[in-house]
């Protein structure tokens, strides 16, 4: 086990590099010159000179890089333009409130996805797989924003139950777990969890499927084994999948907030991206997409971790 | 020739052949998703997006770019405006159908471009193996360290606003994807028998690849690719609803729907129309897509 | 004879007369890398090691041994399917690279495979599928269906009810007889039937052997039989070469290795063999356990973890191939080399 994980974070340390490389590179396909965003219009030569050599960008772009890289793994991701802040305290404090809306959405999601799934499975070709399978589909094929703001129409606009915008009373940043805040949370949360719900759900209804299908389980049954028994032999086994396409979900969710997070004003990591991204704060954008990404590569890396130690097959595979 | 050998003829058996007849394997998947009736409403409901959408100039629609501003935000049903009118008081009915035009172009090109170029990938990395294989590979894994979204997002998002980067954008988002499934299952076919044989038999790669490879991978990454329509619709759209596609005045579905946000408040029927529009055709992509695998999987 | 009209391509040139191999393996060596953890040493494993044999002109050398032996991958390697690490592979005097190409060579010897679906080509007709050989060696594309059509009926199956099948739609007998006339399209002289017939049913394995017999007579071919099963290699086979763990344990004309088994693995073998006289059941296993890891064969002769005569000998040396008659009857036991050491080898002659 020890070894496999070692070889494992090995595996990860080129991954990790690459996406660095991308997130650096991605500055400098930006057309035109990144120092606009912060120059005056008026600036003279000299004072874009400078700045330029302030920022950096006068180098050849492998020392750029091999610098950004180092003072980046101190943790120094530069300043953002628009704020003069350094980058890395604004992600994390725009990434807490992402973690909390996917963790919240997560336990919508997963919960119902898994739930529809075995049923659907079970009762595979029955109008109940037929309705669950329904819900899957339309989940993973709705344009997210617009459920959102459906949502909004109808238990804002219409109902007034709920806010529309932002994460708490009077444009509050600071989360809190209180009825006061969680108001904010729901409907962001819901929309965020019709993706996952769709995929867990088809994930699991075509473990269940498979494994009810084959021959252990008749085995089981044969020897007198009721139905409840099967059901655990086929969550133990559906476990191991299930649990991968779970982990990369809640990384999508992570990474993938964007577009949710504008619609609702959520002050998460993805509404930071937005607006790094139109107002050309090009350090933002590029700390903000390192960032999310590791995220993602480290979440990953715990999922095959984690399903290597129950799933003892995958370690000699 | 004279006679058969006695051990063949003699045995009636040996000649049954079976009672079907002789068909070819898309003529069978061709005969076995027309009778599946989703996917068949599926077909109908796109079709007809996308005949109104090429046939929009000629189907006597107001013109999308025309305003008023004393008709905004008319609801549904008034007369003349059977689906109102947006904030601008641009007739409803004619940008929808004129939306579909380039919100299924910047929602499908990205996915027809990323199926040619992953294709090629896939086929060169699985079919030559080795070193070539393990480096078109690794970088592929880059592009997986990224949500998808946010690959899309950061790469229109540091490229510009933009129709061509929007599509460029997505193209990249979905090249790995397919290069990967191409790449596994040429790999797969790569290691049948048939292909041995033919390899014995003397003919060249290129030979091979034509005759023996494509025909056996592209159903499957053709497959692979019709489910991403769904995604790539809304993901295009999506980025034209950050601000990041299509510039207005265009009529697009997602930019539309952004446009409308502020509406919500006055008139929210109409604010969503657009994206039950972006719904549907994403929908139906991915049951036409799911209806496609099932059909072509003939084993059963 | 409506063979007048039905061109096939012209066989590879009997250059060397009867006496000599239609095929002849030298030392024919293949080694697998096989990947290790990270932190593991590399290691091979001896597919194939130092197998040399002779193939005549119109005979059929049955190849026997156990799955995992390398019957498999030396029929790949004489095939140039992969490229071997060391020998030499002789088609009628003539070597690969030098006197033959290999476009000449993949014409002189085809190979029939055992997965007679995995095989052919899912999305060709059956039609096409033999056609497709001679098409790749120039032929034209009527011609080549023709041919195709022509070899169907050879192989026993009415053209016009199966040239224009798919493969899925008929039976595996009647698949592994296309792959037949696939084989022959190319107008092989040698072909090499790896487990050609053992995924077939018994009484079908009886029709496509009978059917073998008649092409050999016919088109003159030479094969190199390559299965398990001992029945089958006995009554199709003219001499026999028994491998274990990648190496040539014994060879000989099947007679004499079946009624003289010289080495104690191919004495398990035959007593393996399940037998339908009750008199004659086998009692008890004649070899426990399974095969060493090819990846790390034993030292010295690699049967001796299993063989009930092993003495200290057997594992500090390894046996070469010794000739036991004048009949090309040979082993590679030291119970069978004269003067060996060990307690069971006859003793020395001085002849």
């Amino acid at each position: 086990m020890l070894a496999y994980i070692a070889r494992r974070i090995v595996y990860v340390v080129p991954i990790v590099i690459s996406v660095a490389l991308v997130c650096f590179l991605l500055v400098h396909i930006t057309p035109g010159d990144p120092l606009v965003a912060v120059l005056p219009a008026d600036a003279s030569q000299e004072l874009a000179a400078q700045l330029r050599a302030a920022y950096g960008f006068d180098r050849p772009l492998p020392v750029q890089f091999g610098l950004w890289l180092l003072r980046a793994l101190h943790g120094d991701l530069g300043n953002s333009i628009a704020t003069g802040r350094p980058v890395l305290a604004e992600v994390m404090r725009a990434v807490g409130n992402t973690v909390t809306l996917a963790i919240a959405a997560a336990i919508i999601g997963f919960t119902m996805g898994i739930l529809l799934g075995l049923i659907a499975g079970y009762f595979r070709e029955t109008w109940i797989d037929k309705v669950a399978t329904s819900f899957a589909i339309a989940g993973v094929s709705v344009p997210h924003y617009w459920l959102g703001m459906v949502l909004v129409i109808i238990f804002s606009v219409q109902l007034n139950w709920l806010p529309a915008v932002g994460a708490g009373p009077n444009g509050s940043n600071s989360w809190a777990w209180d009825w006061a805040h969680l108001k904010y949370l729901v409907l962001p949360a819901i929309t965020t969890s019709v993706i996952p719900m769709g995929i867990v759900t088809r994930t699991v209804r075509a473990l269940t499927g498979d494994i009810l299908s084959q021959d252990f389980v008749e085995a089981l049954r044969a020897k007198g084994l009721h139905e409840r028994g099967v059901f655990r032999h086929v969550i133990k086994n559906a476990a191991p999948t299930a649990l991968a396409v779970m982990g990369l979900q809640l990384g999508y969710m992570l990474g993938g907030s964007i577009l949710i997070e504008t619609v609702f004003s959520w002050p998460g990591s993805g509404f930071l991206l937005n607006s790094a991204i139109f107002q050309r704060d090009l350090p933002l954008l590029q700390g903000t997409i390192l960032i999310l990404a590791l995220f993602f590569v480290f979440l990953n890396l715990l999922v095959d971790i984690a399903q290597a130690a129950i799933d003892p097959r995958i370690k000699r595979g | 020739m004279s006679e058969l050998p006695l051990s063949a003829t003699a045995d009636a058996a040996l000649q049954a052949a079976p009672a079907t007849k002789a068909r070819g394997y898309w003529a069978t998947v061709g005969r076995r998703i027309t009778r599946d009736k989703v996917s068949m409403v599926c077909a109908l409901v796109l079709l007809l997006i996308f005949l109104s959408a090429i046939l929009a100039p000629w189907l006597g629609l107001e013109d999308p770019y025309k305003g008023s501003m004393i008709r905004r935000l008319r609801h549904i049903g008034t007369t003349g405006y059977p689906l109102g009118t947006d904030e601008l008081g641009r007739d409803m009915l004619a940008r929808l159908v004129y939306g579909g035009r380039l919100s299924l172009v910047i929602g499908i090109l990205p996915v027809i471009l990323a199926f040619c170029i992953g294709t090629s990938l896939g086929l060169v990395a699985g079919y030559v193996g080795g070193k070539l294989n393990t480096a078109i590979m690794r970088t592929i894994d880059v592009f997986y360290a990224f949500p998808s979204v946010l690959l899309a997002i950061a790469i229109s998002g540091a490229l510009g606003a933009g129709i061509i980067n929007s599509i460029v954008s997505l193209t990249v988002v979905f090249v790995p994807q397919i290069t990967r499934v191409a790449e596994s299952v040429t790999t797969g076919v790569r290691n049948m028998d048939f292909v041995e044989a033919a390899r014995a038999s003397g003919a060249g790669p290129f030979t091979i690849m034509r005759v023996h490879i494509l025909g056996n991978v592209l159903g499957a990454i053709f497959v692979y690719a019709t489910s991403l329509i769904s995604v790539s619709m809304i993901l295009a759209a999506g980025l034209s609803f950050l601000g990041l596609g299509t510039k207005p005045p265009e009529p697009e579905w997602g930019l539309m729907l952004n446009t409308l946000r502020t509406a919500i408040y006055v008139n929210p029927w109409v604010a969503a129309l657009p994206g039950a529009m972006i719904f549907a055709v994403s929908i139906c992509f991915n049951l036409l897509s799911d209806g496609l695998r099932s059909a072509m999987d003939i084993r059963n | 004879m409506s063979e007048a009209n039905i061109a096939m391509l012209e066989q590879v040139e009997d250059v060397g007369g009867v006496a000599q191999p239609l095929l002849q393996v030298n030392n024919l060596t293949k080694h697998f890398p096989v990947r290790g953890g990270l932190f593991a040493a590399k290691r091979t494993v001896r597919a194939v090691d130092n197998v040399s044999f002779a193939v005549a002109k119109g005979e059929t050398v049955g190849i026997v041994g156990e799955s995992g032996c390398g019957k498999s991958t030396t029929a790949r390697l004489l095939m140039h399917l992969m490229p071997r690490d060391a020998g030499d592979i002789i088609y009628d005097g003539m070597t690969v690279g030098q006197s033959l190409s290999l476009r000449e060579l993949r014409r002189g010897m085809q190979m029939v495979f055992q997965d007679s679906y995995a095989s052919l080509n899912p999305r060709l007709t059956i039609e096409e599928s033999i056609a497709f050989g001679p098409k790749v060696h120039g032929m034209a594309d009527g011609a080549a269906r023709a041919l195709a059509r022509e070899l169907l009926g050879k192989v026993g199956l009415r053209p016009e009810n199966f040239a224009s099948r798919y493969p899925h739609e008929i039976s595996g007998g009647q698949r592994q007889r296309v792959n037949i006339a696939r084989a022959l399209a190319l107008s092989p002289r040698l072909v090499i039937l790896d487990e050609a017939v053992s995924a077939l049913d018994k009484s079908v394995e009886a029709q496509v052997l009978n059917l073998l017999a008649d092409l050999k007579r016919e088109f003159g071919l030479t094969y190199l039989f390559i299965s398990h099963d001992l029945n089958v290699v006995r009554y199709i086979s003219d001499r026999v070469l028994v491998m274990y763990l990648g190496e040539v344990v014994e060879l000989g004309p099947v007679d004499q290795v079946w009624d003289n088994p010289a080495h104690p693995y191919t004495r398990a073998l035959l007593a393996a063999m399940p037998s339908s006289d009750p008199d004659r059941r086998t009692e008890k296993p004649p070899i426990t356990g399974d095969p060493p890891n090819p990846i790390d064969p034993p030292p010295g002769c690699r049967f001796h973890t299993r063989c009930p005569f092993a003495e200290p000998l057997c594992a500090n040396a390894t046996p070469k191939l010794t000739a036991l008659d004048r009949m090309g009857h040979e082993a590679a036991c030291y119970m069978a080399i004269p003067g060996s050491g060990h307690s069971r080898a006859p003793r020395e002659t001085t002849a």
